[in-house]
């Protein structure tokens, strides 16, 4: 919830690189000959055709025979992601395209969308440049902007489903949804969070609202999901839902982001955690906190990862705390699985939280210093 | 205990040892001016007399009650009380107990009577006896009414004062973002009680809770440190727990002229029995100061609209100079973002409004997720909130960038009467004669 955190400090009046590689997205090239690599996804096993490719442009075509919602996902060291594709349903295909330069990447399957997924190695060779040192701040933002494109589609997709259900009044396939839905959100809270206006109308906690004001948003319908159970008169407020969300999916997907906003971000979302999520203060009627600790981990992760060939440049032993720390977080989560899900915050101790809270400063304090070191 | 120690030197003399202290050089206690260094005190803009006289006695009779424009004291215990007999007459007794307390404990006195150690063995002593030894500090003891006490939540009019309930009075609204506690807000009566030794803070309103016990009971209290504001201009700006100097432009004890417009009720204002008090808003506001922490100093400074290391506006040199809200920096974005805390507080920005704050730090220890339960308890005293806190504070939690790292957790709304004017003027005689 809450004010624009994604801010660059007027102040400081520090570089402007987005956009430098533009939008990098895939769709502005033909790219080379051959058929997409296909990719057989099910719920235990991820086999992609060829793990060993020609760099350049690069086609996957992703199949989920699988009973659970799939993800797919080309990972470069310390899970940068160069290309990914949400939210595939079973029995469907989607198809990924990305730009890879000779190395070697991983490929995961994650079915459920959780956890670190079912990893494949992939070897990429050929003549594709590495990135020259200064445009790896640019490449940065272009690379991000890519992941913000893929979490914002699904949102849309997953809170339209959301929505459907509300309207349904099917309240038990509602609250299964809710933190699905949200998890695309929290990835990437910040950039939502730097629409002040829509913001609040659709992450909004009740006492967000002032005197004369609605309340609406997920909150308000989480409210009556989990308190009264019924949901029959929120049709419009899920209407009104969607239509924020799109319009804030649209201004994201526009939003063009510089480095030090990527490195702002990464920390706004583990301050997140700090502040709201630990505390049980965000899901105060589901108690579905960890879903969303975990999805702002992530996404936090995304844009550190996005920032990484810069900073392997810059501050090689800064990534290698942040690998450790990222590590230790995880783990510490890891515990409070609940099949593809997560533990209710209710569920857990004070002294679990306790270490929860400890590994997220661990992380949040070298993570706050990955601003300076781009900015110099 | 019951073996008076020989080498207490107050033992047998009747005199308490802190009434041995603060009744040197003076003549009658609860006399205006009569304090070692109260005039001192008043004559203001000097620093290092302030210093001398931080262990003094403010006087406790007079106009308006002490601990509003008094240069503001270094710790805090405030305490809000519900009131919990039916009965007018005990009340009225309490206050009028109360006051003598009060008196007594200000000029450095034992809370009772007798005092901590001069009673009859068999009886508890009239004062609990953490105090004796330690001079006046300066304390101030200020007591407020809060809404409740002149109607409940149901609407009785609970002691036949609810016609005198002051306009000015009227309830917060709800602000955007609260996240406020019913047990640590509201109240009947508040006592605020300030010192230069948290001691003497804490054993004021100790004994006027045990004086109160079966009329009143303490619903919550606050402990703070570290004055966050000057109210006076002998006295440094003070930084709050973000580091950065707070109140920079509050209220002064010596801006005679803006103190009759912003901080006392004025005859003509709607409550007779107020002219001369003035209205109080307490905030308990947690700040997440471990997230603070680790935002860049350029978002912080951004944040406040003020540099941190002097204070100046941000764009400006020196910690006094005026912010300018036109400028626009070289981006062409404003040099004071629209956010910016400065900004948006001030009087330029609300209509010339303006507070007299007297807020205090806290740190109630950690949280058990290890996260300091710190921030700031915000006190501001006024002519009228309708004016003041309520339009300052509404524009504040829509748009204060600040915002992401507060907590406001605790409120509350307090009618202060005019001052005691002497030994037989009692805490709010207008109100209940």
């Amino acid at each position: 919830m809450r004010t624009t955190r994604f801010v660059v400090p007027a102040a400081a009046g520090v570089l402007v690189v987005a956009g430098l590689t533009g939008c990098g997205g895939g769709d502005d090239s033909d790219a080379k000959a051959g058929g997409p690599i296909a990719v057989k996804a099910t719920d235990s096993a991820c086999e992609v055709d060829s793990t060993e490719i020609e760099a350049g442009q690069v086609t996957f075509k992703v199949t989920n025979s699988g009973s659970k919602v799939n993800e797919f996902y080309v990972y470069a060291a310390g899970d940068r992601v160069m290309g990914e594709v949400e939210n595939i349903a079973p029995g469907l295909s989607r198809e990924l395209r990305v730009e890879l330069p000779a190395g070697t990447y991983e490929t995961a399957c994650k079915p459920g969308m959780s956890g670190r997924g079912i990893r494949g190695a992939l070897k990429v060779s050929g003549t594709v440049a590495t990135v020259a040192p200064d445009a790896a701040l640019g490449q940065a933002t272009a690379s991000y902007q890519r992941y913000v494109q893929s979490q914002t589609a699904a949102l849309l997709t997953r809170t339209e489903e959301f929505v459907a259900a509300v309207k349904a009044n099917d309240v038990a396939r509602a609250k299964d949804l809710y933190p699905v839905a949200r998890t695309y959100w929290e990835r990437i809270e910040p950039v939502a969070e730097s629409f002040g206006d829509l913001d609040p109308k659709i992450d909004g906690r009740e006492e967000v609202v002032e005197e004369g004001m609605q309340f609406t948003g997920f909150h308000r319908i989480e409210k009556d999901l989990w308190t009264t159970g019924d949901i029959s008169k929120d049709g419009a407020i899920a209407d009104q839902l969607l239509v924020d969300v799109k319009a804030i999916v649209a201004k994201a997907n526009a939003e063009k982001l510089t480095p030090l906003q990527l490195a702002n971000g990464a920390k706004a979302l583990l301050d997140e955690v700090a502040s709201g999520k630990i505390t049980g203060e965000e899901e105060r009627y589901s108690h579905t906190d960890l879903w969303d600790f975990n999805a702002n981990l992530e996404g936090s992760k995304a844009a550190i990862a996005a920032l990484r060939p810069a900073l392997e440049q810059r501050s090689p032993d800064l990534v290698k705390q942040l690998d450790t720390e990222f590590a230790a977080v995880e783990a510490a989560l890891g515990k409070h699985r609940a099949g593809d899900g997560w533990k209710l915050h209710t569920q857990l101790s004070k002294a679990e939280l306790k270490e929860l809270s400890d590994s997220i400063n661990a992380l949040a304090e070298p993570i706050s210093k990955v601003a300076a070191v781009v900015a110099r | 205990m019951s073996e008076p120690s020989t080498d207490e030197p107050t033992r047998g003399t009747g005199v308490s040892r802190r009434r041995a202290i603060t009744l040197a050089g003076a003549g009658v206690a609860g006399v205006a001016g009569v304090a070692v260094g109260a005039g001192a005190l008043l004559g203001g803009g000097d620093q290092a007399s302030a210093t001398e006289t931080a262990a003094g006695a403010v006087p406790f009779h007079g106009e308006h009650q002490a601990g509003i424009t008094t240069p503001a004291q270094d710790r805090l215990h405030f305490v809000a009380f519900d009131v919990i007999t039916k009965d007018r007459a005990r009340l009225v007794a309490l206050l009028q107990e109360w006051t003598a307390a009060a008196a007594r404990m200000t000029a450095g006195k034992d809370a009772g009577v007798i005092g901590a150690v001069d009673g009859v063995p068999e009886a508890p002593p009239d004062d609990t006896g953490e105090a004796l030894g330690l001079p006046p500090s300066q304390l101030t003891i200020t007591v407020g009414f809060g809404p409740t006490l002149f109607r409940d939540a149901q609407g009785r009019d609970r002691f036949g004062i609810a016609d005198k309930r002051p306009a000015a009075l009227a309830d917060l609204p709800h602000f955007a973002g609260d996240a406020l506690k019913p047990e640590l807000s509201g109240g009947d009566i508040c006592v605020q009680a300030c010192a230069n030794d948290p001691q003497v803070a804490v054993h004021a309103i100790r004994n006027l809770a045990r004086i109160g016990m079966g009329v009143v009971s303490v619903r919550w209290s606050q402990l703070g440190f570290g004055r966050t504001s000057s109210t006076s201009r002998g006295q440094a700006t003070a930084r709050n727990l973000f580091g950065f100097k707070d109140g920079t432009a509050n209220l002064k004890a010596e801006d005679a002229d803006l103190l009759r417009e912003q901080l006392w009720a004025q005859p003509g204002d709607g409550a007779d029995w107020m002219t001369g008090g003035s209205y109080l808003v307490t905030r308990k506001i947690r700040m997440l100061v471990e997230t603070w922490d680790r935002s860049p100093l350029a978002e912080q400074e951004m944040i406040v609209g003020r540099t941190k290391g002097s204070g100046a506006p941000l764009g400006k040199r020196a910690e006094f100079d005026e912010p300018d809200f036109a400028a626009k920096g070289d981006d062409g974005e404003p040099v004071i973002a629209e956010t910016a805390h400065v900004r948006l507080a001030h009087p330029d920005q609300n209509d010339g409004a303006r507070l007299l704050r007297r807020g205090y730090n806290f740190v109630d220890g950690s949280d058990g997720l290890g996260r300091l339960d710190a921030g700031l308890f915000f006190i501001a005293y006024q002519r009228d909130p309708r004016r003041q806190f309520v339009p300052i504070q509404t524009r504040l939690a829509r748009n204060d960038a600040m915002n992401e790292y507060l907590r406001h957790v605790s409120s509350g709304l307090f009618a202060c009467p005019p001052g005691v004017r002497d030994a037989a003027d009692w805490w709010g005689r207008a109100l209940f004669s």
